[in-house]
């Protein structure tokens, strides 16, 4: 497959994740802008360091759902964190189901929080695979 | 203090401090800085901040984060303040309400912005720097 129709399918993929609502458009943009010859993988190091990182935070939040009584402000604080982590990257998706699962934090609803927190945990996950064949199609373009 | 066509005039001169607890924060504003070509130095929390003043580090703006274990950007923001800090400190924070933003910004800070940055606002802040 030739180098040319690498980016484009690079280029289409990218648009894709944009598109479906995946990413910011801006902030995605603004890793790509921060990566030269000097941070030439800055990109996916800042994605892989994000995905390395925010598997603790949801590991945590998971925790305080177990625990008794749940201790929402705890909650709070660690989501609060993870979605500014998540921020960063324009992790968009995710972003939004933090938002709902804030609002039911807020609430201290146990069950709509266990709900969102899932869906968030599935957001999580769909754009890590996402991002991953991305990446793996930016490293075959060269 | 340098002149010349550029308003940052040396960067090389400008040092700067980040202080998160989120290495994700601390990766992307470090290759803003860098980008930037502003020497800087990484703090995961106020307290480790305010060890580097009192180890007397010159630092000519601070990057702070709100919310950190250990010290919190509000009690270091302070502390440094307390101190006699007279770098320009940027509050970053993604709390939202105007309550929690004019609270951090009342512990001394210089402005405050949403996390992320970015490199466009960061030189804004660095221009006329005085070094």
């Amino acid at each position: 497959m030739d180098r040319n129709h690498l980016l484009r399918q690079v280029a289409y993929m990218k648009n894709s994740l944009f598109d479906q609502g995946y990413l910011d458009r801006e902030q995605f943009t603004q890793l790509e802008e921060l990566q030269d010859d000097a941070n030439p993988n800055f990109v996916e190091e800042i994605v892989t360091l994000y995905y390395n990182d925010s598997a603790r935070l949801i590991q945590n939040m998971e925790q305080t759902l177990v625990n008794r009584p749940i201790d929402f402000v705890r909650l709070e604080e660690i989501l609060h964190q993870f979605k500014g982590s998540s921020s960063s990257i324009g992790a968009k998706k995710v972003n939004d189901a933090c938002t709902q699962l804030k609002e039911y934090c807020s609430a201290e609803n146990t069950e709509g929080c266990s709900r969102t927190l899932q869906l968030v945990k599935q957001e999580h996950a769909v754009l890590r695979t996402r991002l991953e064949t991305y990446f793996q199609m930016v490293r075959e373009a060269g | 203090m340098s002149g010349g066509s550029s308003s940052l005039g040396n960067v090389s001169r400008i040092s700067a401090l980040i202080v998160d607890d989120d290495p994700v924060i601390r990766k992307l504003h470090s290759a803003m800085l860098k980008s930037l070509g502003i020497q800087f130095q990484l703090a995961v929390n106020g307290k480790e901040a305010v060890d580097l003043y009192r180890s007397g580090a010159n630092i000519h703006i601070v990057f702070m984060d709100m919310e950190m274990p250990v010290m919190n950007g509000m009690e270091a923001t302070k502390e440094l303040r307390a101190m006699g800090v007279s770098s320009i400190i940027v509050g970053v924070s993604s709390r939202c309400s105007d309550e929690e933003r004019e609270e951090f910004i009342s512990a001394g800070l210089d402005h405050c912005y949403a996390k992320p940055l970015t490199v466009a606002k960061i030189k804004s802040l660095l221009e006329g720097i005085k070094y």
